[in-house]
C-alpha cells in the first residue's frame, strides 16, 4: 500500500498552514495540488530548455520540440491511444469540448438534428452543445438520472434516432461522484452509428482509462485535475475524425503553406494547435502522468475507494447529513447537505479549521434542481488524503452544527 | 479573520427566525436578486406610502445565514424610511463591507461588518441591499451580485 508520509512530502503545499491549522485539502475535484516533480520540471524547462517549438533550427528549439512531443507520447500511452497524432493539446476539458462542438459537430449538424447529453453534466458539457444547436436549430435531449444519481441508461436506446448526431456524456460526475457505465453507453451508441464524446475530467486522475478499449470517438480531460499544471489539457480524437475536421482556430503552427488567397493546413494534430502552445504545461503534464503511473492507477483507485468508504461511514453517523449521490459505482466525491445550513456557511466554518471543501452548484445547476437543493457541500478526495484528514473534517462538521444549533 | 465576528448571535438568530419573511400581497414594488455564485435567491416586496416612504417590507427566498440575516435586518431597518434615506444606508453598508470599517451610525446593522473579513462572503451580505435598491426603482429584471 501507499507510504502516505512519503507521498505527502511530494506535495509541499500540504505542509502549509491555513488560519493557524495545517491545511486539509479536500477540494480535489476542483483542482489537485502539484507534486515537486511537476513543479521542478516546469522550472527546469524555463531555466534550461525554453524555446519555441516546431520551427527553430537552433539547438534549444530542437530540445523544446523533443520535450513537447515526448509529453504527447506520454499522454498517448497514459490513455492507451493508438497514435500520438490522436492527442491534441488544448487548454483543458472545456476547450476540448468546444473544439469538437465547432470543428466536428457544427459541420455535420442540420436543423432538426439532435444531440444527447446526460442530466449530470458539468456546464462545460452542456453549453458548447447549446451554442452550436441554437445556431442551426438543432435540439438537445437528456439521459435522465435516478434518485441515487445514476444514469437511467435503459432510456438511451429510446432517445437515439436517425437525427442523433452526437452523444456527449461524462465518465464520472464532478458533483455526485457517479462512475458512469461508459463502455456500455458507447456500445449502444455505436450500434446506431452515433459518435460519442466522453468528458473524462474526473476520471483520468483516479482510474485507468483506455480509449482504445472504450472505442470512444472523443475523450476530453484537463491537466490540472490530475496533478499537472493549469492551462493544459487533452482532446483525444480518433484519427479519422481529426482528419475530416476543419481547424478550430487559425494561426501559426497549424499551417503548411499560406498565401493571401489560400492556406494549406498542417497535418494532425498540429492542425488543431494554432499559435505557440503551452509548452511548459504539456511537459509538466507529461511528468504528472509519469508520477501517476509510478504510483499505479490501480493502487490509487483502491486506496481512494477505501478512503471514500471510511468517509461515507463516518459522515453518515452525523445527524442532519443528507448525502446527494449514492450510486453503486462511485469515485472519491461526496456531496451533501447538513440540516438546512447553507453550503457556504459550512465551507466558511470548515475553512476556519484549515479545511478546504467546495460549496455551491459545482457548475452543474441542472443536478441541483433535480435534487431540489440550491447548493451542496462537496468533499473530494485524493490519494494524498488520510483518515486523519477525514476525522478533522468530521469534527469541523460537528462544530458547524453546534454553531447553528 | 474571526469566525465569531462573522456568525454573531444576532446573525444566527435572524437566520433561524427571519423577520418579515413571506409574500406581501399588496406590494407596490417588487424585485428579485440572485447570487449566481452560490445560488442564493431573494425577492423583496415593498409597499410604498404616498409620501414615498416604506410602509411595509417583506422578503422571500433562500440563501446562506449571512444573506438571510442581512435581508431580515434590512427589513427591520428600513420601515418608515424614504428612498433617499435608504440609499444613504445602502452606501454606508457597502462601504463597511468593502472597506472593513465598522460604521457605528449603522446601529444594529454593524453586525454585518464581520463579513468584510471574508471577501467571498461580502456578496452574501450585500445581495439583499442590491435587491432593495432595485425594488425601490422597480427594476423588473433580476439583479445579481456579479
Amino acid at each position: 500500500m501507499f507510504e502516505q508520509n512519503k507521498i505527502r512530502l511530494e506535495f509541499p503545499i500540504l505542509g502549509s498552514s491555513v488560519n493557524g491549522n495545517q491545511l486539509v485539502y479536500l477540494d480535489n475535484a476542483a483542482t489537485t495540488q502539484k507534486p515537486l516533480q511537476v513543479i521542478h520540471k516546469i522550472s527546469e524547462y524555463y531555466e534550461n530548455n525554453n524555446a519555441n517549438v516546431h520551427r527553430g533550427v537552433h539547438f534549444l528549439s530542437t530540445k523544446a520540440t523533443n520535450l513537447y512531443e515526448d509529453a504527447r507520447r506520454k499522454l498517448q500511452q497514459y490513455i492507451n491511444a493508438k497514435s500520438s497524432d490522436e492527442i491534441v493539446f488544448c487548454r483543458g476539458t472545456t476547450e476540448a469540448i468546444n473544439l469538437v462542438a465547432n470543428s466536428f459537430l457544427r459541420t455535420r449538424l442540420n436543423s432538426g438534428d439532435e444531440i444527447i447529453i446526460s442530466a449530470m453534466e458539468h456546464h462545460s458539457n452542456i453549453v458548447p452543445w447549446q451554442i452550436v444547436a441554437n445556431s442551426v436549430g438543432a435540439t438537445i435531449k437528456v439521459i435522465p438520472i435516478n434518485k441515487q444519481g445514476e444514469l437511467v441508461i435503459e432510456d438511451l436506446p429510446k432517445l437515439l434516432c436517425k437525427k442523433t448526431k452526437l452523444v456527449a456524456v461524462s465518465h464520472i460526475s464532478n458533483a455526485l461522484g457517479t462512475i458512469n457505465p461508459i463502455k456500455k453507453i458507447i456500445d449502444i451508441c455505436h450500434a446506431k452509428n452515433v459518435p460519442v464524446l466522453v468528458d473524462g475530467a474526473q476520471a483520468t486522475p483516479h482510474q485507468l482509462v483506455n480509449v482504445t478499449d472504450l472505442d470512444c470517438d472523443f475523450y476530453a480531460f484537463s491537466g490540472h485535475k490530475m496533478y499537472g499544471p493549469t492551462g493544459i489539457g487533452v482532446l483525444f480524437a480518433k484519427k479519422e475524425h481529426l482528419e475530416s475536421m476543419p481547424p478550430y482556430q487559425g494561426g501559426g503552427e497549424m499551417i503548411k503553406m499560406v498565401s493571401f488567397t489560400e492556406t494549406e493546413y498542417n497535418d494532425i494534430p498540429y492542425k488543431f494547435e494554432a499559435g505557440t502552445p503551452n509548452i511548459a504545461g504539456a511537459i509538466g503534464l507529461g511528468t504528472a502522468v509519469e508520477f501517476l503511473d509510478d504510483l499505479g492507477l490501480e493502487q490509487i483507485e483502491l486506496y481512494e475507494k477505501q478512503l471514500l468508504e471510511y468517509l461515507t461511514a463516518k459522515i453518515s453517523m452525523l445527524a442532519g447529513i443528507n448525502i446527494i449521490g449514492t450510486a453503486k459505482q462511485k469515485t472519491g466525491i461526496l456531496s451533501f447537505t447538513l440540516d438546512n445550513i447553507h453550503a457556504h456557511d459550512v465551507a466558511t466554518i470548515l475553512d476556519d479549521d484549515g479545511i478546504a471543501i467546495r460549496a455551491g452548484h459545482h457548475c452543474a445547476m441542472p443536478i441541483m434542481s433535480y435534487f431540489n437543493v440550491a447548493a451542496t457541500s462537496r468533499i473530494s478526495l485524493s490519494f494524498y488524503n488520510t483518515e486523519e484528514d477525514v476525522d478533522k473534517c468530521i469534527s469541523a462538521l460537528q462544530k458547524v452544527r453546534k454553531i447553528f444549533a | 479573520m474571526n469566525l465569531t465576528s462573522l456568525y454573531q448571535e444576532v446573525i444566527l438568530d435572524h437566520n433561524r427566525n427571519p423577520c418579515n419573511f413571506g409574500i406581501l400581497a399588496d406590494a407596490t414594488n417588487v424585485a428579485n436578486g440572485h447570487n449566481p455564485l452560490c445560488g442564493d435567491e431573494l425577492k423583496i416586496y415593498l409597499r410604498m406610502s404616498d409620501d414615498n416612504t416604506v410602509e411595509k417590507i417583506n422578503f422571500t427566498g433562500r440563501g446562506c445565514a449571512i444573506c438571510m440575516a442581512s435581508a431580515s435586518l434590512l427589513t427591520e431597518n428600513v420601515i418608515g424610511k424614504s428612498t433617499k434615506e435608504i440609499q444613504d444606508i445602502f452606501q454606508r453598508v457597502h462601504v463597511m463591507l468593502t472597506k472593513g470599517k465598522i460604521d457605528d451610525d449603522l446601529g444594529k446593522l454593524t453586525v454585518l461588518g464581520g463579513a468584510a473579513n471574508y471577501p467571498s462572503r461580502v456578496k452574501c451580505a450585500i445581495l439583499a441591499w442590491r435587491t432593495l435598491v432595485a425594488a425601490l426603482e422597480n427594476v423588473v429584471d433580476s439583479v445579481t451580485t456579479e
